[in-house]
């Protein structure tokens, strides 16, 4: 047989922590990115990564706790075996990482530093100042690099993934390689591959401005979802509370300056027009600490967006009448500011002009983290419990031990496999792990999770002597993909010049979807708004469908290639708002006003999307959540109930639709 | 519907000024550069990207010829991945955090934009900074591991050396160290980069990982990688690197740091006849 590699398709945390742990396993990988890896989006995460340690466990903590947190922190919507096994695996990852040189914050003792994260009383957040993202995936690059130059990893950066390879139809299906294409030369060709992982992260540029870089247009996932891979619970997207409003972007602002005692407030008068720092404390309305006070300014991410959605833009109780709100860390230590959070201190005044040490931050919630993406599978572990446990107390004895294999089968080449044999999903875009909403500082430890312990199954995959090679496969396989691709960049070169200007534009049809996605498929959502962004959608694509490129180049098109991403986000935007029409419930991040409650007898079901080549469109179907570990029970982070609040939300959701 | 985007307070309307943007445009290499001006208008809250972004949207030129859309690299725009560096009104620079509010505050003002002049170009303002990534294989920039298997912690590590490190550890290889370095030279050909000089940054990084209690093992093979042509001696101390670099990392002390380094490793080395 001759030499198997496997193929990776991003080269973020997921995408290298993969690379790493499959060539170090012996089998050559073949590392696909569109830009150079150490500038690829994980560089973005800021507050940190969580694993349970010592001075947590002698306080009650447990990786049993984490897990429990994180399934309803995902209000119950994640498989919950895959989370056991990565809550058990987070200890773990963290030394590892302390072995690869990360710079954690130390305690004077020389220990890592921990902080305090949303969804938890436990000090469980491990971080390296505010750019723990940027410090994880520099080690995981130079990891990278390591073996590269042992010649076991070879790294295709700038080159775009056009298609996945497929070899048989329907569910005989198994995916033999990629097509992609050299972003300078414009060469398109075609890869073989004994396993393809996709590694690409997140959809947040189908929703305009986001948090996230420029080039996560959900573009890859979308291509593997036409041809043929299942997508599960598209429409749970997290929008984060806290980010800086921007012309090109929104900016995050890490939950870790709530995690290290940053307050939200505004002022109790509407439109009050004195400086922030003028205000006295009780003129201030911290608001999510009045209701909820138990948690305070570190509830999960869905419920500080939407409380800070209701107070602006229902309650008209935003800074100066506008749609912002304060998160103030001016009663914290200055130099106490710089050591923890230097790096989100220097974002905000670069970009805001404020010193935060000083003046009150003025923050609105932006689109943030795909929890919804390719759906996948995985092989059960050895912990099935004959009912599922209850909820899981500080201090309480887990009823499972954190051996390896407890959640997934160590080793199984079906974890983290899409419906298609031999193509695998790691890291953001897959639906793993973060159900209905993310956990501050979980995306970090999933995606690297991933890599480790899932490429250890397609080592195995790869080397499974029953599965007939992929050089056995006809090139014709392979070069009919090459064609349809080439076909594709054809069509968009001829269309420059055909177009009827701005309606045929794909920056203004770009932005036209984020702009509807954003308003109809995010934080409040409705049947009337959700079939309107349809319909939105459905205009979008006719108009996409005489596209005219404004750049005809052979060489470095990016107009070319930023056209194509526009027509695969509009695929996706559609099963995302889709899936979140049929959703009539509300769960996590995905909120209706038409039906505000979780409804788990017709809801506790991810939702599936399968592309309909016939219609262009999703056919959503809802299915099992695979449960059985823990009962679910309701999410409310011990809310204070309020009569007149409440009934005063009703009336404002039933004007907002 | 209600929209959920961010608005400002409102503020009394007021005409959206324009800013003048040249640009210098290449098709690709070996190809003549050009310049070409775009008017540009400028809501708040705009940076060079927004500017690019809406060229894009925009193709036409100041004088209404239509044209193709600017090329440039970028990701996160946070100042966190060091993509979209270029040089703006002469100054080297990410373009992301180049706000324009800043930079050109009155109507009709002129931001000048090139691509970095120590790479080769790919198109327009985008450039190939693989030399940068090869130099980082020079010194070893890695920390050499016992594998991805569970072994444990790290080295303990006290918190003054871990915020040493870290800052050391913020270098994104954005190339504005070796852009403003008067020593530091284009170098189309890869034959070249191993006898020309390496720049600040990777000088740095080597720094980074001796200090490391496990990186220090390869200490002896970063320094030769630096005693050599294009290494630490080609440093002609113009500390022009240290004022450009967008993460203030003291890189002229990590120059130092490392002279010294390599003088005690050139004794060491004589004395022990190796």
């Amino acid at each position: 047989m001759a030499e198997q590699r496997v193929i990776v398709v991003g080269g973020g945390l997921a995408g290298l922590a993969a690379s790493v742990r499959i060539a170090e396993a012996g089998v050559p990988v073949d590392l696909f990115s569109m830009c150079p890896v150490k500038r690829s989006h994980s560089v973005c995460a800021q507050g940190g990564i969580n694993a349970c340690n010592e001075v947590a466990r002698q306080q009650g903590y447990s990786e049993y706790q984490h897990f429990d947190e994180t399934i309803y922190g995902g209000d119950y919507l994640a498989d919950q075996a895959p989370v056991l096994e990565m809550a058990n695996w987070a200890p773990r990852i963290i030394d590892l990482l302390d072995r690869m040189g990360v710079p954690f914050n130390r305690t004077n003792e020389g220990r890592r530093d921990l902080r305090l994260f949303g969804g938890s009383l436990f000090k469980r957040t491990h971080f390296a100042g505010a750019t723990t993202g940027q410090q994880l995936l520099y080690a995981l690059d130079e990891q990278t690099r390591r073996h590269e130059d042992d010649g076991k990893i070879t790294k295709y950066e700038w080159w775009e993934f056009l298609w996945p390879v497929l070899e048989g139809e329907g569910s005989d299906a198994r995916c033999v390689g990629i097509v992609a294409q050299d972003m300078r030369t414009m060469q398109i060709r075609a890869f073989r591959g004994a396993a393809v992982v996709m590694a690409t992260g997140g959809n947040g540029l189908i929703f305009g401005q986001s948090t996230n870089s420029v080039i996560c247009t959900g573009g890859a996932a979308s291509r593997c979802y036409q041809a043929g891979a299942w997508y599960g619970n598209a429409e749970m997207i997290q929008v984060h509370p806290t980010a800086i409003p921007g012309a090109d972007k929104c900016r995050l602002m890490s939950e870790s300056a709530r995690g290290e005692g940053g307050r939200v407030w505004v002022p109790r008068k509407a439109g009050d027009a004195r400086t922030p720092k003028s205000i006295p404390d009780a003129e201030r309305w911290y608001f999510l600490e009045e209701r909820y006070p138990k948690y305070g300014n570190l509830v999960p991410r869905d419920i500080a967006t939407r409380e800070i959605f209701d107070v602006c833009v229902n309650e008209k109780m935003g800074v100066g009448g506008g749609n912002m709100v304060y998160l103030d860390l001016t009663h914290k230590d200055p130099d106490y500011l710089t050591r923890k959070l230097g790096g989100i201190m220097d974002i905000y005044e670069k970009f805001a002009g404020d010193d935060p040490r000083f003046t009150p931050m003025k923050i609105f919630p932006a689109v943030h983290y795909t929890m919804g993406g390719m759906w996948t599978t995985y092989a059960p572990g050895s912990y099935t419990p004959a009912t599922p446990h209850g909820e899981h107390k500080p201090g309480m004895v887990p009823p499972v031990d954190t051996e390896v294999g407890r959640g997934m089968a160590y080793g199984d080449p079906r974890n983290m496999s899409t419906n298609i044999p031999g193509l695998y999903a790691f890291g953001e875009v897959n639906f793993a792990y973060h159900g209905a909403t993310r956990l501050g500082a979980n995306a970090l430890l999933s995606c690297i999770f991933d890599g480790l312990f899932c490429g250890v199954g397609v080592v195995n995959h790869v080397n499974d002597a029953g599965i007939k090679p992929v050089e056995d496969v006809p090139q014709s396989v392979y070069d009919a993909v090459v064609r349809q691709e080439e076909a594709k960049c054809e069509r968009l070169i001829a269309s420059a010049g055909t177009g009827d200007g701005p309606a045929h534009n794909a920056y203004i049809i770009g932005k036209e979807m984020g702009e509807v996605m954003t308003s109809a498929s995010t934080v409040v959502k409705t049947e009337k708004g959700l079939e309107n962004c349809l319909g939105k959608l459905d205009e979008l694509r006719n108009r996409y469908a005489n596209v005219s490129l404004s750049d005809t180049a052979t060489w470095t098109n990016q107009a070319l290639s930023y056209a194509r991403a526009v027509g695969d986000m509009l695929v996706l935007a559609e099963a995302i708002a889709k899936a979140g029409l049929l959703r009539k419930e509300s769960r996590g991040s995905h909120y209706r006003t038409d039906y505000q409650d979780r409804d788990d007898e017709n809801f506790w079901r991810a939702s599936v999307s399968r592309f309909n080549p016939q219609t262009g469109k999703a056919d959503v179907s809802f299915e099992e959540v695979k449960a059985g570990l823990v009962e679910p029970r309701a999410r409310t982070y011990g809310k204070q109930a309020n009569e007149d609040k409440s009934e005063n939300k009703q009336e404002v959701a039933a004007s907002a639709s | 519907m209600t929209t959920a985007t961010a608005t400002p307070p409102p503020t009394a309307g007021k005409a959206m000024r324009t800013v003048h943007f040249r640009i210098k445009r290449c098709d690709g290499p070996g190809k003549p550069s050009r310049w070409e001006s775009f008017n540009v208008p400028i809501p708040a809250n705009s940076n060079v990207i927004s500017c690019l972004q809406w060229i894009a949207a925009n193709p036409t030129t100041a004088d209404g010829k239509a044209t193709t859309p600017v090329v440039w690299e970028s990701s996160c725009l946070e100042e966190v991945c060091g993509a979209c560096t270029m040089v703006i009104n002469g100054k080297v620079r990410q373009s992301c955090s180049c706000l324009i509010d800043e930079y050109a505050p009155n109507d009709g003002d002129t931001v000048t934009l090139e691509p970095m002049s120590k790479f080769p170009v790919i198109r327009d303002l985008w450039v190939d900074r693989t030399r940068m990534f090869a130099a980082l294989k020079r010194v070893k920039a890695w920390v050499p591991i016992d594998g991805t298997y569970s072994l444990g912690a790290g080295p303990m590590e006290g918190p003054r050396a871990s915020e040493t490190r870290y800052k050391l550890s913020e270098c994104m290889t954005c190339g504005c160290c070796m852009e403003a370095c008067p020593q530091y030279h284009l170098q189309a050909d890869p034959a070249g980069w191993e006898t020309s000089f390496i720049g600040a940054a990777p000088i740095s990084q080597a720094r980074l990982f001796n200090d490391h209690g496990t990186g220090k093992q390869l200490k002896s093979e970063r320094l030769e990688a630096l005693m050599g042509p294009g290494g630490i001696n080609d440093c002609g101390n113009a500390q022009n690197c240290v004022q450009v670099c967008p993460k203030e990392i003291p890189l002229t002390e990590s120059i130092g740091a490392i002279g010294r380094a390599a003088t005690v490793e050139a004794f060491r080395r004589f004395f022990m006849a190796k």
